[in-house]
């Protein structure tokens, strides 16, 4: 089996070991990873500040650089949800959008997979639900499986499904709400040592808001959190 | 009501800061609604209800005219006064008229949203009428002098301990009473306004064509009493209130309880067909009976296809609730009568896009408000419309414009968009928050570091 893994803007630049970790992740299921090299941006932030013609042309360029893609696989729920849902709208055309998968969903929904290894074994971890994956995408079940499955707690956080507030610009459009939103998640934070989540988004608004309160919480990649638990965490 | 839309930034910035026991309230509220929307619920098929309740209210809205005819009909023919307004100052006039000819001093009401989104208590006391609000929730804002903060609980930005304060200062209860006291003490001073004012006006929460009744839902009688003790009671029904059939209402009542406060249906349900001792009305009740129904900007809403939908709200509060962004700042900080998600989709309709921006960016685009809807009004979608509309006219700030135009070049161009990427790696912290998105990310928050290889640069060296 062949997929094309679509990094994401924030994956290439924030999360690049993550993004390694999905393509080892993938290999060692015996899945080839291709990786076009001249994908970009999904559109997503222009699409949802409502600049709806310049999304329309990020999407045409991505639709084009996945034409031939058997799978699409991006370690993001939200930047999934746009090709999923949007682009269709968009292009007029839905053969991107039955053709990509979040991670997990990927991992769980298409390749059967039920347990990665136990490389996870006495991790405490709090799972951050990405709005996008859990309400656009229903992906709810899956990576909480994976990582259970592992050896890892997933230690119950009443707030693990409530919006994160990173938002894409509402984050540096309404900048206080979004952090008030943030520290409602901080603030409800069982004790775990890490905190996974499948969206970069909200990975970089959750880390910087802990960094500039001085909390010391590790916050990880779901990408990651999965091929540590293949991997053994080696 | 007036609109202050424009400066929500600054509202909900100051109200976080400034008032932080305003978001521990409001949150704190929000979540024992919610936790009662899910136990109602959970004895019911909730899918299957709200299904049915959102084709109700659509096959209403679309045949709007038919339905408001019969039921104007209805209540004339049980001798009600109907008057259709389509502005605020049509319902003044409306007022003016009855207080002139009855020689009205005295007025109870009991809660309406639509009273607030038509100014009325200003209108009144600029008439030297005295305005007594009946809600307990009401009441406390009244005496503060303040706007209602939720659709469904007013005052649910204050705490036990404001409203001891202010009852306090107005009214002598002693500095520490129990809740109790304080119903108590508001009790006594609202029996006296029921049995002495003239007036009486309600909102309505249902109208129903095939009979002409309307239905009003409430848990403390206050509706009641308003509606029957004085000698005229007004009722102010929004267009869009109106059911098809009688058979329809039973389900409309549990949905909009269950939805609101999780109960399964109001404490007290009014259904109210005409003015008392009326020939197969009602055998008591007040002399007169004047139902207005009230457009303010909903035809113009309806006649919208891309937004109408945002018409069938039943006005249950549920989206307010569930909303992480609203829950930091309760209703203020909207700046206009209805807050939260569905404020900021029927707001735009209803008063214009660029009276109540930047409401429709005041959202994360979570969706939670779509699960939550009895009516399945598509809120995520129709804000995504409004944010189009204002772009599209020029309404959002240059730098977001730019920002977005050099992400488009770059994003379709591999080559730029890979150049652009290391040369942001190699741009030092303080040079990155010049950028004023980047400035604004800073607030509140450290800034990532791009200062590692790319996943482009991992890929190009080799991934083992």
């Amino acid at each position: 089996m062949r997929v094309s893994l679509f990094v994401t803007c924030l994956g290439d630049r924030f999360f690049a070991d993550a993004a390694a970790d999905a393509v080892r992740l993938l290999r060692s299921l015996d899945v080839e990873v291709d990786f076009p090299k001249n994908q970009t941006c999904c559109g997503q932030p222009a699409w949802n500040a409502g600049h709806v013609p310049q999304a329309r042309q990020m999407a045409t360029h991505t639709a084009a650089v996945f034409a031939d893609a058997d799978y699409v696989v991006l370690p993001s729920g939200s930047c999934t949800a746009m090709l999923r849902h949007t682009y269709p709208r968009l292009l007029e055309s839905s053969a991107v959008a039955e053709r990509s998968y979040e991670l997990a969903e990927f991992l769980v929904d298409v390749l059967g997979v039920t347990e990665l290894g136990r490389g996870l074994e006495g991790r405490r971890l709090a799972y951050h639900h990405g709005c996008h994956a859990l309400r656009e995408l229903g992906v709810e079940e899956q990576p909480v499986r994976l990582l259970e499955s592992a050896g890892a707690a997933l230690v119950p956080w009443e707030m693990d499904q409530e919006c994160c507030g990173f938002g894409g610009l509402f984050s540096v459009k309404t900048p206080e709400v979004s952090v008030a939103m943030a520290d409602r998640k901080l603030d409800t934070l069982p004790d775990v040592e890490t905190v996974v989540s499948a969206d970069g988004g909200c990975l970089l608004h959750l880390d910087g808001r802990a960094r500039r309160r001085g909390k010391p919480i590790r916050f990880q990649s779901l990408a990651s959190a999965l091929w540590e638990a293949r991997d053994g965490g080696a | 009501m007036e609109v202050h839309s424009r400066d929500y930034r600054a509202r909900a910035r100051s109200i976080i800061t400034e008032t932080p026991e305003v978001r521990e309230a409001v949150t704190a509220a929000t979540q024992t609604f919610v936790e009662h929307r899910l136990e109602a619920f959970a004895e019911c098929d909730e899918h299957a209800l709200s299904g049915w309740a959102e084709r109700v209210k659509s096959h209403a809205l679309t045949h709007l005219g038919d339905y408001l005819e019969e039921a104007e009909a209805r209540l004339v023919e049980r001798g009600a006064h109907v008057h259709w307004a389509e502005t605020a100052s049509d319902v003044h006039r409306i007022f003016e008229t009855i207080v002139n000819e009855h020689g009205v001093q005295r007025v109870v009401k009991a809660k309406s949203m639509l009273s607030e989104e038509l100014s009325l208590n200003p209108f009144l006391e600029g008439c030297g009428v005295e305005v007594f609000e009946t809600d307990l929730g009401e009441y406390i804002i009244q005496l503060l002098g303040e706007p209602p903060s939720h659709i469904v609980g007013p005052s649910i930005h204050k705490s036990l301990d404001d409203t001891r304060v202010i009852f306090h200062e107005r009214l002598g209860t002693p500095r520490d009473a129990s809740p109790e006291r304080l119903a108590e003490a508001a009790r006594e001073l609202l029996r006296e306004a029921f049995l002495t004012a003239e007036l009486g006006v309600s909102g309505g929460n249902f109208l129903v064509a095939e009979t002409g009744s309307i239905a009003l839902i409430e848990n403390e009688g206050n509706i009641r009493l308003s509606t029957s003790v004085p000698r005229i009671h007004v009722a102010l029904v929004g267009i869009e209130k109106v059911l098809p059939r009688w058979a329809d209402l039973s389900t409309f009542l549990q949905v909009t309880a269950k939805s609101a406060t999780g109960q399964p249906v109001g404490t007290f349900v009014s259904i109210i067909q005409g003015p008392g001792g009326s020939s197969g009305g009602e055998p008591d009740g007040p002399e007169e009976l004047h139902v207005v129904l009230v457009d303010n900007g909903r035809t113009r809403l309806l006649a919208d296809p891309e937004v109408w939908e945002a018409l069938r709200c039943v006005r249950c509060g549920a989206c307010l609730n569930i909303c992480p962004v609203y829950r930091q700042t309760g209703g203020h900080a909207y700046g206009y009568v209805y807050s939260g998600p569905i404020g900021a989709v029927i707001g735009p309709g209803l008063v214009g896009l660029e009276e109540t921006l930047p409401l429709p960016f005041a959202s994360s685009a979570c969706g939670a408000c779509a699960d939550v809807c009895p009516v399945r009004i598509p809120i995520p979608h129709l804000l995504h419309v409004w944010r189009q509309r204002a772009v599209e006219r020029g309404l959002t700030s240059d730098v977001e414009r730019s920002a977005l135009r050099l992400l488009t070049f770059a994003a379709t161009r591999s080559r730029v968009f890979g150049w652009a990427g290391r040369m942001a790696a190699f741009l030092p912290e303080w040079v990155l928050r010049r950028f004023p998105l980047l400035r604004d990310w800073s607030i509140g928050r450290e800034t990532p570091k791009v200062d590692g290889p790319s996943f482009r640069e991992l890929w190009d060296e080799g991934i083992e």
